[in-house]
């Protein structure tokens, strides 16, 4: 059932390769989130009820709920339009996308390790590249944000994979997350908005030598 | 005690936050000053002994925090004359922001230097960026915008890098049977970790932290930083935070230095060093802003204080004593540029000239600044810098060692061609009538600063000297 989760999710990247609307992007971000809750209660089953019911809390409130309602309101508070305006074309993003996958496949079996589990290993690696290229090919700022959060969503797959023994790692997560989001969405992504009425980052770009 | 600090911070950071009086203001930052050298003290008289589990002030800790509590006297008078003499555009919240901001950032790269855990040291180091981006947006203007967005952005990715680090250093861990992710742990068991996810991370950690310590690849995020914050608070970017990345990568160097992936992890550190130091030289050459230049001249000691490490032997203490002797002398160029921009009402070279003319003290606290950072003697850097250099003819980096001092001669030539514009050649244009009075007294402590530097070089103290060889130990001779 695990497995099946994460292939799920290795699947919603390619989709969100693809997709042209924002909100499908917020959809993603959404359906990861509950994947990952689901994959929490699945995999973590040797650590404290407590723990564990903090860690799929801040899944399902904060990956799933707030984060995305967050963008959203971000998105009509600014009146940005609703294209993704990749710099490459979909098919080419879909290719690279499974290109990146495969690589990752390729690289895992090249690791003798018998205490790697191999699928989580390759969906979070597949899903943080993932994230850092829709980073570097989309024009507007809330897609590099976004893209950050994909990243995060893969690394906590990754801290899932060493959850039962060390949940201490798995809750610096959950504080990397909350952090990170909270400053990069909270705090300036209103006033990017405020100062900047077209939030591209062809505006972010006076300083320089 | 390292709770009670850490308390007391917070609570004065918020307070500061929080507080709209000018005096309780300045109360406040006065206690925190009085506060923060007791507990220096203290730690000093407390070397070596493990509290709250977490924390170990071992000799590197001690020396860096003693550099960041002398740093942090000049740094907070001047963030309250740089306040006082932009009175028009602050306001009680602004000002509270900018202290509350500025403690918290002290106080987290203090507890970045004690840590002895990985994940601990984590934490703080994410609550640095915090404290910085608030620094950074001082200004509230669409420039301080694009430096604060970069700088929040660049360091949540290296952050999400180092975490990354430590879930494959846990991995690494596993495969020995150990649980425990304090330094020294990781110290006694450094031969039983796996090496290829001990490989992995640090490859990660190293990375992450190149953000904060500034070499290549994630340097960039520090220069907006250090260009668009206050100058004083642009002082302590340039020393107390670039340390916390330097104590981390030293405590996980050290680690991989007790394995046979030693040489492996030189090579990426010379790697990362020399391209840190050609980017400096690219950029110092065709520069013409005046805060920038700085910022890239702390790029350019950064990559020779990780060369001193990667070369070994007397490079390690070498390192270590120019790491120091910068947290000295970087802020008082910083804090000495506050009275530059007084005067032309800007950063560019092209506005600036004449210096002597019109600030004399300052002018002579620039050109010793320069001469300091440049590493020409009577500079303490010279010191350290001449012990790397032999360091890396005893390791044969001859190669190396041939293209540094190429390189170091460009941004010399950069550096002073910039500097001797400043001090001597007349500016375009400037109206005279409207340059202000700039007492001496405000050049005092950038010479106390100087000065120290000089004496720390070449007549040290036997305390630390003794210090300086402990913190070295860390590393063994291979």
């Amino acid at each position: 059932m695990t497995d099946i989760l994460l292939i799920a999710l290795a699947m919603s990247l390619l989709y969100i390769s693809i997709a042209n609307r924002l909100f499908t992007y917020l959809n993603i971000l959404v359906f990861q989130g509950f994947i990952l809750f689901g994959v929490t209660f699945l995999t973590l089953t040797k650590i404290s009820t407590i723990n564990l019911m903090l860690i799929m809390l801040e899944t399902i409130v904060f990956k799933a709920v707030a984060v995305p309602w967050f963008i959203n309101y971000v998105i009509k508070r600014n009146g940005i339009t609703r294209e993704a305006e990749p710099y490459l074309p979909n098919f080419v993003s879909l290719i690279i996308v499974t290109f990146i996958t495969v690589a990752t496949i390729i690289l895992s079996s090249s690791i003798k390790d018998p205490n790697l589990d191999k699928t989580f290993f390759v969906v979070a690696l597949s899903t943080i590249f993932t994230g850092l290229y829709l980073i570097v090919t989309r024009k507007k700022i809330i897609t590099h944000v976004i893209g950050y959060i994909i990243i995060e969503n893969g690394v906590f797959v990754l801290s899932l994979a060493v959850g039962n023994e060390m949940p201490m790692l798995v809750n610096l997560g959950i504080m990397l997350d909350i952090f990170a989001s909270v400053l990069i969405l909270g705090v300036f992504f209103n006033r990017i908005g405020d100062l900047l009425k077209d939030p591209d980052i062809k505006h972010l770009r006076n300083l320089k030598d | 005690m390292i709770g009670i600090f850490l308390t007391g911070a917070f609570i004065i950071s918020g307070w500061l936050y929080f507080n709209r009086n000018i005096f309780v203001n300045y109360a406040l930052l006065l206690i925190f000053i009085g506060f923060l050298s007791v507990f220096v003290f203290f730690e000093y008289h407390h070397i070596n002994i493990r509290e709250m589990e977490f924390f170990k002030p071992d000799a590197l800790a001690i020396l860096l925090l003693t550099a960041l509590c002398i740093v942090s006297v000049p740094v907070i008078f001047h963030g309250y004359r740089y306040i006082e003499k932009h009175n028009v555009d602050e306001t009680p919240k602004s000002r509270g922001l900018f202290f509350g901001s500025m403690v918290l950032l002290i106080s987290a790269c203090s507890v970045v230097y004690l840590s002895g855990h990985i994940a601990v040291t984590w934490i703080f180091v994410e609550i640095t960026t915090l404290s910085a981006s608030a620094l950074i947006y001082h200004h509230r203007n669409i420039r301080a915008l694009e430096g604060v967005w970069k700088y929040v952005f660049i360091c949540a990715i290296s952050i999400t890098f180092v975490y990354i680090g430590i879930l494959f250093l846990s991995l690494s861990l596993k495969d020995a049977g150990i649980e425990d992710m304090s330094f020294d742990s990781l110290y006694a068991n450094a031969d039983k970790l796996n090496p290829f996810w001990l490989k992995l991370a640090f490859l990660f950690i190293f990375t992450g932290l190149t953000a904060k310590l500034g070499l290549v690849p994630m340097y960039t995020a520090g220069i907006d930083a250090k260009d668009k914050a206050p100058a004083p608070a642009g002082a302590l970017l340039a020393s107390v935070l670039m340390n916390a990345g330097f104590v981390t990568i030293y405590r996980m160097y050290a680690v991989l230095a007790r394995t046979p992936l030693h040489h492996w992890a030189n090579t990426v550190m010379i790697i990362a060093a020399i391209l840190s130091i050609f980017v400096a030289a690219v950029y110092m050459t065709r520069i013409k802003n005046i805060k920038r230049m700085l910022a890239y001249s702390g790029i350019e000691h950064m990559g020779l204080v990780v060369l001193g490490l990667a070369a070994g032997g007397i490079g390690v203490y070498a390192a270590i004593l120019h790491i120091i002797l910068h947290t000295l002398i970087k802020p008082t160029l910083f804090l000495q540029f506050n009275q530059v921009y007084w005067v032309y009402q800007s950063k560019s070279i092209y506005d600036v000239g004449n210096y002597f003319k019109y600030n004399k003290t300052g002018a002579i606290v620039i050109f010793l600044g320069f001469i300091s950072a440049t590493a020409m003697p009577p500079s303490g850097l010279f010191i350290s810098e001449f012990l790397i250099f032999q360091s890396l003819f005893e390791a044969h980096y001859i190669l190396i060692l041939l293209a540094v001092l190429i390189l170091l001669t460009m941004i010399i030539w950069g550096f002073g061609s910039n500097i001797f514009k400043l001090l001597f050649t007349p500016p375009l244009s400037i109206d005279e009538t409207k340059i202000p009075y700039i007492s001496s007294w405000e050049s005092l402590s950038q010479y106390l600063l100087l000065g120290l530097a000089v004496y720390l070089a070449y007549d040290p103290p036997a305390d630390f000297v003794t210090l300086l060889q402990d913190a070295a130990k860390l590393i063994p001779r291979c």
